[in-house]
């Protein structure tokens, strides 16, 4: 497995942050990381309702080191705090998620979500503007038609680059629940928003209506036992998507099969381990990510203490299972107590589908080769990592001896933990989020 | 980490020494962890149910680990008669830090009821597990925490609570806060109470409060058969029987 060893100087910091490591609010915590399809951009959403996108740096000959380091890009508020008056709700601005769709023009879209509302964004450039109008005075106002007796034709003349990001299209009051994800269809056309119990299909032309295509909920919710936890569409196939729960199992639907998908195609299960069961077996049985391999061959889905990779054609158990941290089996009373053991993990395949990554407690994040079998972890910190510094595998002690450079289960952090990932699309660049900072480490390759 | 089922299975050797070992050290009953455990989750679904709108996932598992408690206890209670239980022997010393019980030792003289389990080899620190610092809980020893003012009352509320819980997600009542509030009423307090007693506690850890469930919570061997029919309604309430 190749090693992220070089760290580029970048650890953002939202603009109104003061430059402290303990010192940030609530709102600047990142709740979202993307890379686009090209890898050249990459976004993030926090928890204020803003979107920061950077973008990659072209190569420069004349400072290797320096090659394609990300800036930032453009910066907006994508989601404002609502109030609900007939629910008597507030409704927080906080961005779920961030999708990319593909490049059609020289403009690019994304979709991010709060929990109730959708929106289509476009984020595109202009050097130029046109001036010499007549039509309207400096302030934008028309002017009296009568006092124009000419008619000018306006000019472009070069500006300075400013990137603009406009609203296009709002999918609001199609959820009930909290939306937790969003996924754009392989055809471009269509996109899915899912909820706690519920899964809508919408066209990106079309606001004020969308396809119900998955409904748990039951008429008594007092019967309620399952939520779905996180859907995707497959990466090839547009009539395929996958939705996780939150008993552990995985419901793969045919769109072609019916309008509403209750019946599913697969059904994705791993029987329990009878010697593992506890009180807590269903709590860490829920899925918080799922993921489709860039082949679609795969899922990768991630629960409380591991990542399981499934092969589409084998329903009945994993054909991969990865440990993320063993070593909180023995702790789940406590982190039930104080709630971590809800903490949302996600997960992420590198480009080529050979390495997994994703989070854990003490801003460590574990990466897994399926190849070679091997895992590392890695520490996402500022007092740590000095900018092209190597990163250094950390080892978490597990009882016994601890040795030097290890850390024992007692001393970790919970409060730092990394629930945000990202891997470019082609590259070994990945994006980690650590509360409010978001680290981009490189692949040591000049 | 409670090991389902485990207990009631052919007695080994090693469950036996487990087993006397507790009469001896401070090891809490599994029983009465599952009953704290159970306590603790039920103060999480409370919780859940102030809020106007509670985080679904989470309120679903422990609503299910709620279930899956009541039911276990359920069972445990009709196979009392034939199956001796056999408290100590689960392995305790995964589940919760095992200083739970490091307190200081009284004795039933102090006011705190024995309870008759009818299994001889938890009797011993049974007395510890009753040590409630009187600072933690202002009332008599006696009166355990939900059963404060009338306990009919409160598991009445408890179940009202589940209803609610279920009811404020389905948002189809928006004027529910009001009505919510004003049905929180003694278990509030005693919910207020309790939380306090967690704040005050004065050992550090991630467990106290765990802990102090632990010392408040009603003894599952004295109280747990009475509470079997209340328990079933909650169950009966939650599972739709």
């Amino acid at each position: 497995m190749k090693c992220f060893s070089r760290y580029l100087p970048y650890i953002f910091r939202p603009p109104n942050t003061i430059l402290s490591s303990s010192c940030y609010t609530e709102a600047d915590i990142i709740s979202t990381v993307e890379f686009n399809h090209t890898g050249e951009l990459l976004a993030t959403g926090d928890k204020g309702g803003r979107v920061v996108i950077f973008q990659r740096e072209q190569e420069s000959k004349n400072q290797v080191h320096r090659r394609g380091e990300y800036n930032v890009y453009s910066t907006f508020q994508s989601h404002e705090p609502e109030f609900d008056y007939l629910k008597s709700l507030e409704i927080e601005e906080k961005i779920n998620k961030i999708r990319w769709l593909p490049q059609q023009n020289a403009a690019y879209f994304l979709l991010s979500t709060n929990d109730k509302t959708v929106k289509l964004w476009k984020v595109s450039e202009r050097d130029k503007r046109p001036e010499g109008y007549n039509l309207k005075d400096e302030e934008g106002r028309l002017r009296d038609p009568a006092t124009i007796t000419t008619l000018r034709v306006p000019v472009l003349r070069p500006m300075d680059l400013m990137v603009e990001a406009t609203p296009r299209r709002v999918f609001a009051n199609a959820h009930t629940y909290h939306i937790n994800s969003i996924s754009v269809n392989s055809d471009y056309e269509t996109y899915m928003s899912a909820d706690d119990l519920r899964i809508n299909l919408w066209n990106f032309e079309i606001t004020n209506q969308s396809f119900n295509i998955v409904d748990i909920k039951p008429a008594n919710m007092e019967e309620l036992t399952e939520v779905i936890t996180a859907a995707e569409f497959h990466p090839h196939h547009c009539n395929t998507f996958v939705y996780s729960s939150s008993k552990g199992t995985i419901r793969l639907c045919d769109m072609r099969a019916s309008a509403l998908c209750d019946r599913h195609t697969k059904f994705f299960e791993e029987p329990e381990d009878p010697s593992n069961r506890s009180f807590f077996s269903e709590i860490i049985s829920s899925i918080s990510d799922v993921k489709f391999s860039h082949s679609g061959r795969y899922i990768m889905t991630r629960d409380y203490l591991t990542v399981k990779v499934w092969d589409l054609n084998m329903e009945n158990r994993p054909i991969e299972t990865y440990q993320v941290h063993d070593y909180l089996r023995s702790k789940l009373c406590s982190l039930y107590e104080n709630d971590c053991i809800f903490d949302k993990f996600e997960c992420v395949w590198n480009g080529s589908d050979s390495v997994i990554m994703t989070g854990s407690y003490n801003n460590f994040f574990r990466m897994f080769d399926r190849n070679t079998k091997r895992d590392v972890t890695l520490e996402a910190s500022r007092e740590n990592s000095k900018p092209r510094a190597i990163l250094k595998p950390r080892k978490v002690c597990v009882g016994g001896k601890r040795r030097k450079d290890e850390i024992s289960v007692d001393s970790l952090d919970f409060s730092k933990k990394i629930l945000h990932t990202a891997w470019h699309p082609s590259e070994n660049i990945i994006a980690v989020a650590a509360t409010n900072n978001l680290y981009i480490f490189q692949d040591k390759v000049n | 980490m409670f090991a389902r089922g485990l207990k009631r299975k052919c007695v080994d050797q090693e469950e036996v020494e487990e087993g006397a070992l507790a009469g001896f050290s401070s090891i809490p009953s599994y029983s009465l962890q599952r009953q704290s455990l159970l306590d603790m989750s039920l103060v999480k679904l409370q919780l859940c149910h102030m809020l106007v709108e509670p985080n679904l996932c989470r309120s679903v598992l422990i609503a299910n680990t709620v279930r899956q408690i009541q039911e276990e206890m359920t069972r445990d209670g009709v196979g009392r008669g034939t199956a001796p239980q056999s408290t100590g022997r689960a392995p305790l010393d995964r589940l919760v830090s095992t200083e739970i019980l490091c307190r200081t030792v009284r004795g039933p003289e102090a006011g705190c009821p024995v309870p008759d389990l009818g299994d001889g080899a938890i009797q011993g620190p049974l007395p510890e597990l009753y040590t409630v610092d009187s600072a933690e809980v202002p009332r008599s020893p006696q009166s355990s925490l939900w059963e404060m003012d009338s306990p009919r009352e409160n598991r009445g509320s408890f179940q009202k609570s589940l209803d609610q819980i279920f009811e404020t997600l389905e948002h189809k009542n928006p004027s529910s806060m009001e009505d919510l509030f004003s049905d929180m009423d003694s278990s509030y307090y005693d919910l207020d109470t309790m939380l306090t007693g967690m704040m005050s506690s004065s050992k550090p850890g991630l467990c106290d409060g765990l802990d102090s469930f632990a010392a408040a919570a009603p003894s599952p061997g004295s109280s747990c058969k009475s509470d079997l029919g209340e328990l079933d309604h909650v169950v009966e309430i939650l599972v739709e029987t």
